[in-house]
């Protein structure tokens, strides 16, 4: 093993939490920072409950409802299971002293957008959730990871988890974005590189001056997409930006304790002789809008680019693999995947349903319509980021081109409120997972950028949002 | 609290494409409730084990005899990408897999699968595609041995191979030792790091009094 100097921005973050070494790489962690959803919440503080226990620290949990709700305006569509969740999270987080942020309250929203947008997630954190999207967090600079109902559980007992230290790995991505190109199509170029399995094991932290040139919110879709790589911990080393972007939020520290929480927050930086396990380096101003075509987020290409044909492959398992997902997605082998009719346009999701997303979407909407026979949805990620979006104008942009504005939540992404896409139906989204039937049974995702996504909203058809632009 | 496993031999059913997400094990509209456990087995691989009717798909291998009969998944690579949803590993549980052999696995699903009595097995892809073409060789007749005692999957053909495991995980899963209590124990652990920690970083636990 070579000689290490130098820590990385994980070893620092790991090694301030170790309550106990469990064993050479296993640690029992502190938790900063649960977070509680409806799909899982209620379940695991029911099933402490069950086991005589009570929650450990439930001044640092935090709860909202957003997987089973009703997106509908007024929550009118919400199905009866999914009210019987919100019902019993409701109960549960009182009789827990858990803070829950509800329905029409500024603060509601996907777990993954008011961690960042009200200053509960803050760098150097450890922050856990019942799902595996948490790695968005690491965008602010937070060791933040998805969990199963089981660590849930132990989360919610011990405010601890026991837990392997990961391989690391970094992506530098240098340069400077082109013209239409988004954080969104950045990361899902990199998942394209690396592949689908190609971070497991792995934390990775995003680096170089792409990143140190993107905003924040952009830095959040960067790690969110980590666990599409395989990966369940992204990072982002916290700077400026992401100072300024917290400070005034809602719960990050003020005063004299800000300043000493910023004090800190700088030493967290990977040292510049750290080692990595594995280092990839992309250069950024090579990529064009992706989108993907098949069941795998792996399974991207350039909007300007042809679907990929089996017969020129000669590894059998690759090849068989692009075969199924063809059959899946109905698209034919070397045509272009530009001009492609969809019936489902959905802007939303932990991925790209914040302010500056809708407003990437409204640049290309504005003043247009959208085409005939396509249902176009717009889920803001919060109850702050509708009233945001409301307030600025962004709103009434998308419902004067046809969209449908709806209530915050995940919505579509998932389809676990019975929100979904029908069968055979190609949706263009803005979300992560293009997984077979994740939008609904038998449905067909291409997963794409805001702007991406708007402008097929438009066209009717996927399309290059670079050919869109006034 | 998780059962214990010790060994086992059984049949064993190949599902050798690779990136099988937790999507397509456990549908997410199945796991909508609170009350979930003990119906989820008929829907495990519901995309691929039933047609658009409801029908059993009799191309999809664990609706053929013997597989049908599988404790033992052999599985191509990435198997369990995806969500956090614990329900996929309790969907493959209820089913009746007992062990995984695969040669990588989404992260948080390996992690579920101890906290389930579910022993997953990485070893290299040639193994595992050596371990499918065995299976397949005898129609599935042939049983799979795994003995996490030992370290070894035992194949049709009599073939023994070693695998690797984090030592504390193979301990949790032979003695079936439930972590909440053995981490409760270290409670004074817990509340002496927050006494300390406060000190450090305040700004973490003054959250709950926001200034507004």
């Amino acid at each position: 093993m070579a000689t290490r100097t130098g820590r990385t921005m994980l070893d620092k973050i790991w090694d301030q939490h170790v309550i106990a070494r469990i064993s050479d790489d296993t640690d029992l962690l502190h938790v900063d920072r649960h977070l509680l959803h409806d799909l899982g919440g209620s379940r695991g503080l029911l099933d402490l409950k069950s086991r005589g226990l009570k929650v450990h620290s439930p001044e640092l949990t935090f709860a909202t409802p957003d997987h089973a709700i009703s997106t509908a305006l007024g929550r009118s569509g919400t199905i009866e299971i999914g009210q019987e969740l919100l019902a019993s999270l409701r109960t549960e987080t009182t009789a827990s002293g858990i803070r829950l942020f509800d329905v029409g309250q500024p603060g509601q929203g996907i777990v993954h957008v008011i961690g960042p947008e009200l200053g509960l997630s803050l760098p150097g954190c450890v922050i856990v959730c019942g799902d595996s999207h948490t790695c968005t967090h690491g965008g602010l600079g937070a060791l933040a990871f998805g969990i199963g109902s089981s660590e849930l559980t132990h989360v919610l007992a011990t405010q601890a988890l026991i837990q392997r230290r990961p391989k690391t790995m970094r992506v530098n991505l240098d340069g400077k974005p082109a013209f239409g190109v988004s954080a969104k199509d950045l990361i899902l170029a990199v998942i394209g590189y690396i592949g689908a399995a190609g971070g497991t094991g792995y934390a990775v932290e995003y680096a170089g001056s792409a990143i140190r040139g993107m905003s924040v919110e952009g830095r959040l879709t960067i790690c969110n997409l980590s666990i599409e790589l395989g990966a369940k911990i992204g990072l982002v080393a916290p700077d400026d930006k992401t100072f300024e972007y917290l400070q005034g939020r809602a719960y990050a520290p003020r005063g004299a304790m800000w300043d000493q929480a910023v004090n800190a927050w700088c030493q967290l930086r990977s040292d510049d002789d750290a080692v990595f396990d594995r280092e990839v380096t992309i250069d950024v101003g090579k990529i064009v809008p992706q989108v993907t075509w098949g069941i795998s987020p792996e399974h991207v290409i350039a909007v300007d680019g042809r679907i990929p044909d089996p017969q020129t492959i000669d590894d059998p398992e690759r090849r068989a693999a692009v075969e199924t997902a063809l059959d899946y997605m109905a698209l034919k082998a070397g045509a272009p995947i530009a001009g492609i009719p969809v019936d489902w346009v959905f802007i939303g999701s932990c991925t790209n349903s914040r302010l500056s997303d809708l407003r990437a979407a409204a640049d290309v909407v504005r003043g247009r319509k959208v085409a005939a026979g396509v249902r176009a949805w717009v889920v803001p990620g919060s109850e702050i980021v509708k009233r945001e979006a409301a307030a600025e104008g962004l709103e009434q942009v998308f419902t004067d081109a046809g969209f449908e504005w709806r209530e915050p939540g995940c919505s579509m992404c998932l389809a676990a409120n019975g929100e979904t896409v029908g069968p055979g139906q190609r949706s263009v989204s803005t979300s992560n997972r293009n997984f077979i039937g994740r939008q609904g049974p038998r449905s067909r995702t291409h997963l794409a950028s805001p702007a991406s996504a708007a402008a097929a909203a438009i066209a009717g058809v996927i399309v290059d949002v670079r050919t869109m632009r006034p | 609290m998780p059962k214990p496993f010790n060994k086992l031999t059984a049949i064993a059913a190949p599902i050798m494409r690779s990136n099988i997400d937790t999507d397509v094990i456990i549908r997410i509209e199945r796991l909508v409730g609170n009350s979930v456990r003990g119906t989820l087995g008929r829907w495990a691989f519901g995309s691929l084990r039933y047609l658009p009717d409801g029908s059993e798909n009799p191309d999809f291998v664990l609706n053929r005899e013997p597989y049908r009969h599988a404790e033992v998944l052999i599985t191509g690579p990435n198997f369990g990408c995806g969500s956090s949803r614990e329900g996929a590993v309790w969907s493959l549980q209820e089913m009746g897999i007992r062990a995984i052999i695969g040669c990588s696995f989404g992260d948080i699903f390996f992690a579920n699968c101890f906290q389930n009595g579910i022993l997953p097995i990485i070893i290299d892809k040639e193994v595992v595609d050596e371990l499918a073409a065995e299976v397949q060789a005898t129609q599935g007749a042939g049983g799979m041995s795994v003995d996490l005692e030992a370290q070894t999957i035992t194949s049709p053909s009599g073939r023994q191979r070693s695998f690797e495991i984090d030592p504390r995980r193979r301990e949790g899963l032979l003695r079936g030792l439930d972590e909440v209590s053995l981490t409760l124990r270290r409670n004074d652990e817990i509340k002496a790091f927050q006494a300390a920690d406060r000190a450090v970083r305040p700004w973490i636990y003054s959250a709950a009094n926001p200034h507004e």
